[in-house]
């Protein structure tokens, strides 16, 4: 079977009148249909740009980016992308920030609203379509910008520091939710993160990277057994430690 | 905290604060009525020449003459009829050219200094010039009130609508928007504060543009009121004349501030 997606010798330079940046340097990687990946590095090592590259919001300067076998252009295929804050807009309701994206790619119709309506009701935002984004909690607003996001049904999704935003307990609750929320819906999805318990506790793989330019220094997989152990119950586990000091030795050796 | 049975403490405390809000009230009036008896007094007794200071009862003689003949409504219509035109073009075009100058940053750059300069040039230097190019007229009038407030609302929008948060307009971008999607759905929504606490600013400045032109250009409304009477010497009707400036900024502005009310999110 062929990867989701499938990434070979990807680089890219932001240019400015001061100089240039290498932030990422041949990074090459592939992902199956319903992995769950997730990146770790050092800050500013380029974690955000490959994600922008992913999404096609910035051009690669080399290497290719293949979804399903086919370059992302030609393949059509959608891909979400949550940010580390949720960015819902004040001036609409909770169903209206959930419609944006369909809206702007004219996809909103009447089935659609039925299925978001649907979707809110799951995710415990029932009650809340009418509410204005300044009325919910930040884990609330957190599954409201997943919902925006899964809106538009995407095979990939992207998420950059989704909950970096929210204080620790939520931030521990509401990645339990919404990594067993794309679990569930059998997405592949790469998660990036500062956090290596998070990132061990959600993850099949995670992909180690170095300080700027980012390259790939380790991909270490993730096994607790079974598949559907939850992120906060894998926390628990004994093997949970042993990976935990397995990436953080990634992390700190520089050669 | 909102509890249905408030304790001592709390009512006493609300029973204060009503109290002080009543005081502040009953002080400002009778500021107004202690300053306006000083003025009368003094004009009566002789203290100041009512020739030249006029005086309260003197002013409102001449505004009840001026309410019989009507004059005064036309006046006023027309000062109040010019602002809110030149207000309406300012808000028009100064938001326009905001999001032309947002669209294209070669335009914004190669426009900027321009636009400083024209802001701090003093506007009424050129009333004058506006008075030969287009006559003693209307036209004259609006178009140096325009002057006066529109540099201003174009860089004041253009600088707020460049501060939008960049991530907003990346998370438009990965929905498969485009930078229509992000004027329409980011930018005009984000902006509505902005451009109502600008309308604030405008509609003064309107005025005072208005005022500037009709002292120039103009054998009606406020302006002219007031240039007519110092000429001939009225000093009620000079007088008259600000006060009514005075309510109708004061109203004007209210209105925009019960517009902002209205469409708070
Ligand atoms: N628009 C830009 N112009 C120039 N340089 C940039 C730009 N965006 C990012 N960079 C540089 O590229 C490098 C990688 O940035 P990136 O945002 O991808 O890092 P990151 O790994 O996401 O960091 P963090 O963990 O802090 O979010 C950084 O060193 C940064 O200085
Ligand atoms: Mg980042």
């Amino acid at each position: 079977m062929k990867p989701k997606l499938e990434v070979s010798g990807l680089s890219y330079s932001y240019h400015s009148l001061e100089g240039e940046t290498l932030a990422l340097s041949n990074i090459s990687f592939t992902a199956d249909n319903g992995e769950f990946l997730a990146v770790v590095g050092p800050s500013g090592c380029g974690k955000s740009t490959l994600l922008s590259l992913l999404c096609g919001l910035l051009i690669p300067d080399e290497g290719d980016i293949l979804i399903d076998g086919v370059p992302k252009s030609e393949s059509g295929v959608n891909i979400g992308y949550m940010l580390q804050r949720d960015h819902l807009f004040e001036w609409r309701t909770i169903m209206g920030n959930a419609e944006l994206g369909l809206e702007i790619q004219k996809k909103r119709n009447s089935s659609s609203r039925e299925k978001l309506h649907n979707m809110l009701h799951t995710y415990g935002l029932g009650s809340f379509e009418n509410a204005r984004p300044s009325e919910l909690s930040g884990g609330m607003r957190q599954r409201a910008a997943l919902v925006r996001t899964l809106a538009l049904e995407p095979d990939l999704l992207l998420l950059d520091e989704p909950f970096s935003a929210l204080d620790y307990q939520t931030r521990l609750s509401v990645c339990d939710d919404i990594s067993t929320i794309i679990k569930s819906t059998h997405k592949t999805a790469i998660l990036i993160t500062h956090d290596l318990s998070e990132a061990i506790s959600v993850a099949d793989r995670v992909i180690v990277l170095t300080k700027r330019p980012g390259r790939i220094k380790a991909v270490v997989p993730i096994s607790f057994g079974s598949e559907n152990i939850r992120p906060l119950d894998r926390r628990n586990m004994p093997e949970f430690s042993v990976y935990f000091n397995q990436v953080w030795k990634e992390l700190q050796n520089h050669d | 905290m909102i509890e249905t049975h408030p304790t001592l403490a709390q009512q006493a405390f609300i029973e204060k604060e009503k109290l002080h809000r009543r005081n502040v009230r009953v002080w400002r009036f009778m500021l107004l009525v202690l300053l306006l008896s000083v003025w009368e007094l003094c004009a009566r007794l002789g203290i100041i020449n009512d020739f030249i200071f006029s005086s309260p009862s003197r002013v409102t003689i001449c505004f009840l003459e001026m309410v019989k003949d009507k004059s005064i409504f036309m006046h006023i219509g027309v000062t109040v009829m010019e602002t809110l035109v030149s207000f309406v073009l300012v808000v028009v075009c100064g938001f326009l050219i905001a999001v032309l100058l947002w669209s294209s940053r070669s335009i914004s750059e190669v426009l900027e200094p321009y636009l400083v300069m024209l802001n701090s040039l003093p506007k009424s230097a050129l009333a004058p010039i506006l008075i030969v190019w287009l006559g003693n007229n209307i036209k004259t009038i609006i178009v140096a009130s325009i002057s006066v407030a529109v540099f201003g609302c174009i860089m004041t929008l253009h600088t707020g609508f460049s501060q939008t948060d960049p991530d907003k307009i990346k998370l438009i971008y990965s929905l498969g928007g485009n930078k229509k999607d992000v004027l329409l759905k980011v930018l005009l929504p984000g902006s509505v504060p902005l451009i109502i606490s600008n309308m604030k600013v405008n509609i003064g400045l309107c005025l005072v543009g208005v005022i500037i032109g009709e002292f120039l250009a103009a054998n009606k409304g406020l302006g002219y009121l007031i240039i007519y009477g110092s000429q001939v010497f009225k000093m009620d009707l000079v007088v008259m004349s600000i006060v009514i400036l005075c309510i109708v900024s004061a109203i004007l502005y209210q209105g925009i501030s019960l517009l902002e009310k209205k469409i708070k999110f």
